[in-house]
């Protein structure tokens, strides 16, 4: 390395109180916000505009997220990530009372914290993925489709909906039928098998983001806070287990970084409590 | 200091000059590059120009080496082929050329000087900024080598057109995720550095009116890029993972309805309102620090102050800040409608008070002057009416009224291409020859910088300069044969004027290329400061060492320091104590 001295490097400028790290992730917050404000944005404009029986699945009367994900998962989500948040804190506030060991451990509870989060996440998005809609052309009026009239400028349409677990999704365009286990819906408490024929389907899809609009934001949104997640469980890691060395060398210097790392974990920990009751809750 | 000069010829060749976190070293890499793109993108035009002076007609020379996305078997341009040079000229100017070597170049480089810095405050995360550019770059350049050829979907990438395009689209959104990653890495260097690493005694109003630029345009790249990374995010989940988030219910392609592929439910306008969220901004990123780099030319070769100072970095600030609340001015004709139309005319009448002001200043300044006509300065005057003509021309367009008429046609054509090419390039071309002596120790060649100003100056008006007409008369820009509409074959002369003169422009080139070779070995040998100004980057050694300066410079005065009367010499450096 050849590094020429930086001024303000570790102490703080008279102006700003911030050293250069600490004013520099503050401005890369600034970034995030705008980004994920822009996707925000983008959720409550489409939102807004969504035809009437498409939000958030096709076919649904009703028009809020927790019809189709799973609040429960979510929440515990919500208490892991705040305590990864409060952990973290814990860690920098050792480290700034000399004691190494203490710092570095609950550093590595925030990690660990992090992967539960992420765990948590792929049992979430394996229950979409495993779960199928299949749009009709016009309704088949049997039990376990769900039907829908929605007024457009253009006049009155009906959507028919079948949500449940299809036997052959795979297949069925070479089988000249779909096979589904349909969910209950609010008219009939128990789930049918039903045989489609395939003229009679305008789309099967899982549920994944191309099922719905509302899914593909929350595929979006929640996946793009899962890449920061990961980020930061990289960031972390790299500290707890580059610590040691670089504590010895220059202990101010670390916890300036664990701290820096601090406020990014905190932001992305401030987005899921914000990702939380608009997906899930609104 | 001395100690690390020592240091810096222990380091080997590719951590000194390739792997650098030098800024100096960095700024000259983003330049380079930044030229080099600049020229490609303006070949790729120069094909274009061909198709629109003479349609159908196969291209000459390079018509058959040419990719089969491009031409026919006889070496003419096919549709396809003639918009994705469109868009990729487009892209490649303002994100690969302008941007970078007026930002990464000439920010990089004369910043951290202009505010007495040893380096920027994250030296490695500048060196990141500058190789996540440049993988963006190739990125974008393999677009031309995939399937269906490059990007074709016009710069701006309009949905759902962008939604259904070639494999180039996918690629074109991948490089500009890296390119605005590059941007953000820069701006948050470039912010910090301003604030926390200027020289003792350089206050803010001491700041030479360069640096106020790129802090203001900064800012604006901080917050204004990210909505088009979520932006570019969508779009890929659009074209990658089939949502719909800009594909409408009921949209019917070549004939056949996508509700099978898609779950519809989307917006197209979403995409637009994305996007000139970036863009606009993005109109002032190209033209802030442009005005900066005239700032220090004009009061250099005036020998004045520049005339309101304090103006010009107030309406730098809020030009910053409206040109956040301008950006649907671009979408008039969308039927978003007409209450939302009216804000937006207003905001963007508003907005054109602060560039006046700007430009006045510069004006103003040269009154009385004892000027010196070197290259640098030709280049900065020559800005000032083009810069004029095409923020003269941008009023029609922002008034819902006549943009009716205008908007879509060689009118925009020729409007923001006389703010960009004869404005901010010619700027940075100032730029190159007015800091080249503190890059290199050497000059360049006056003679062949006038040989390369004054056929440039002429040339570029006979690119441009017809485009109104073309425009005015109802010619739609984005056409492959403008002659098969009526207007375009009435005006089809000037059609023709404007393609010479683009080849002219390129030929008008050559003798800047040479220049720039030849005067990095052979160039007259100056000081420090062959100009006499008096901005802190000239008190440090040609070219200045790792670390910058030999002694920590500490600041006594203002930035433009020039003809204070019962001095002893015409110029008094920031960091000299004035003696009477």
């Amino acid at each position: 390395m050849s590094d020429v001295a930086i001024p303000h490097d570790m102490e703080p400028h008279p102006l700003t109180g911030m050293y250069n790290g600490k004013f520099g992730i503050w401005l890369f917050l600034a970034s995030e916000v705008m980004l994920f404000g822009a996707l925000f944005s983008t959720y409550v404009l489409l939102r807004v505009g969504a035809p009437e029986g498409t939000w958030p699945m096709y076919g649904q009367e009703i028009t809020t997220g927790n019809q189709i994900l799973n609040v429960s998962l979510a929440f515990v989500n919500t208490l892991v990530l705040i305590t990864s948040s409060v952990t973290m804190v814990l860690s920098w506030a050792a480290l700034k009372m000399n004691n190494f060991a203490k710092g570095r451990m609950f550093l590595f509870i925030t990690f660990a914290l992090a992967g539960v989060f992420l765990v948590i996440k792929f049992f979430e998005y394996k229950g979409k993925f495993t779960h199928h809609q299949v749009v009709l052309k016009e309704p088949l009026g049997v039990d376990g489709e769900k039907v829908i009239t929605s007024k457009t400028d253009k006049g009155e349409r009906k959507i028919a909906v079948v949500n449940g677990h299809a036997e052959n999704f795979g297949t069925w365009e070479e089988d000249g039928y779909l096979l589904i286990h349909s969910d209950p819906t609010e008219s009939h408490d128990h789930s049918h098998e039903l045989k489609i024929e395939a003229d009679k389907i305008k789309r099967a899809t899982r549920w994944g983001p191309n099922a719905s609009t509302f899914l593909a934001t929350y595929f979006t949104l929640t996946g793009l806070h899962g890449i920061h997640v990961i980020g930061g469980m990289v960031v972390i890691l790299y500290f707890v287990l580059t610590g040691a060395s670089d504590w010895k060398k220059r202990p101010e210097k670390y916890i300036n970084r664990i701290e820096c790392t601090g406020l990014y974990w905190h932001f992305v920990d401030l987005v899921w409590i914000f990702l939380f009751p608009v997906l899930y809750l609104l | 200091m001395s100690a690390e000069h020592h240091h810096e010829h222990d380091l080997p060749f590719w951590r000194k000059y390739v792997f650098s976190v030098d800024h100096k070293v960095i700024g000259v890499q983003y330049t380079v590059t930044g030229l080099l793109f600049l020229f490609f993108g303006f070949c790729l035009m120069m094909i274009m120009r061909w198709q629109l002076a003479y349609p159908l007609e196969a291209i000459p020379v390079i018509g058959t080496w040419l990719s089969q996305s491009m031409v026919d078997a006889d070496g003419v341009l096919i549709g396809d082929g003639y918009n994705a040079l469109g868009a990729m000229h487009g892209t490649i100017m303002v994100f690969l050329g302008v941007v970078p070597l007026a930002v990464g170049g000439f920010g990089n480089f004369v910043l951290p000087l202009q505010v007495g810095a040893p380096d920027m405050a994250f030296p490695k995360l500048n060196m990141a900024s500058y190789w996540v550019y440049l993988v963006g770059g190739i990125v974008m350049l393999i677009g031309f080598f995939v399937p269906g050829g490059a990007a074709n979907s016009g710069w701006t990438s309009y949905t759902p057109l962008a939604n259904i395009a070639t494999t180039g689209q996918t690629v074109w959104l991948f490089g500009m995720v890296l390119l605005i990653t590059s941007s953000l890495l820069g701006s948050v260097n470039f912010i910090v550095t301003t604030v926390q690493l200027r020289a003792k005694g350089l206050s803010f109003f001491r700041l030479p009116f360069f640096v106020w630029a790129q802090f203001v345009t900064s800012f604006l790249l901080l917050l204004a890029f990210p909505p088009l990374e979520a932006a570019g995010v969508l779009q890929l989940m659009d074209r990658l993972a089939d949502t719909s988030f800009f594909m409408p219910t009921g949209l019917v392609v070549s004939g056949e309805l996508q509700e099978s592929i898609y779950s519809g439910g989307g917006s197209p306008l979403l995409w637009q309102h994305l996007f000139w969220f970036l863009a606009h901004p993005e109109v002032y990123v190209l033209i802030l620090p442009a005005m900066g780099i005239l700032g220090e030319v004009i009061a250099c070769n005036t020998r004045k102050p520049l005339w309101g100072y304090k103006s010009l970095v107030y309406s730098a600030i809020f030009l910053g800040f409206m040109s956040f609340i301008v950006w649907a001015h671009h979408m008039f004709m969308t039927g978003m409608g007409t209450t939302l139309s009216t804000f937006f005319q207003a905001t963007t009448m508003i907005i054109s008070v602060p560039s006046v002001i700007i430009l006045t200043c510069f004006i103003i300044s040269l009154w009385n002057a004892s000027i010196r006509y070197n290259t640098p300065m030709l280049f900065a005057l020559a800005f000032l009416p083009m810069f004029a003509i095409g923020g003269l021309t941008g009023l029609p367009l922002g008034l819902t009224a006549s943009d009716i008429h205008l908007h879509d046609t060689y009118y925009v054509i020729g409007h923001f291409h006389y703010v960009v090419a004869p404005g901010t390039i010619f700027a940075l071309f100032a730029g190159v020859y007015h800091w080249f002596p503190k890059v290199t120790g050497r000059k360049m060649s006056e003679f062949m910088g006038k040989l390369h100003f004054w056929p440039s100056f002429v040339f570029i008006n006979a690119v441009f300069m017809p485009m109104f007409f073309v425009g005015m008369a109802g010619v739609l820009r984005r056409q492959f044969d403008q002659t098969e509409q009526l207007q375009g074959a009435v005006v089809h002369g000037l059609t023709i004027m404007s393609s010479w003169g683009a080849w002219g422009l390129g030929l008008a080139q050559i003798p800047f290329i040479i220049n720039f070779f030849w005067s990095i070995r052979k160039g007259e040998k100056v000081g420090d400061n062959p100009w006499e100004a008096t901005t802190l980057e000239w008190a440090a050694p040609s070219p200045p060492p790792h670390g910058n300066f030999e002694t920590v410079p500490v600041v006594h005065c203002g930035p433009y320091e020039y003809s204070v009367p019962e001095k002893k010499t015409d110029y008094c450096p920031q960091n000299v104590v004035m003696e009477a």
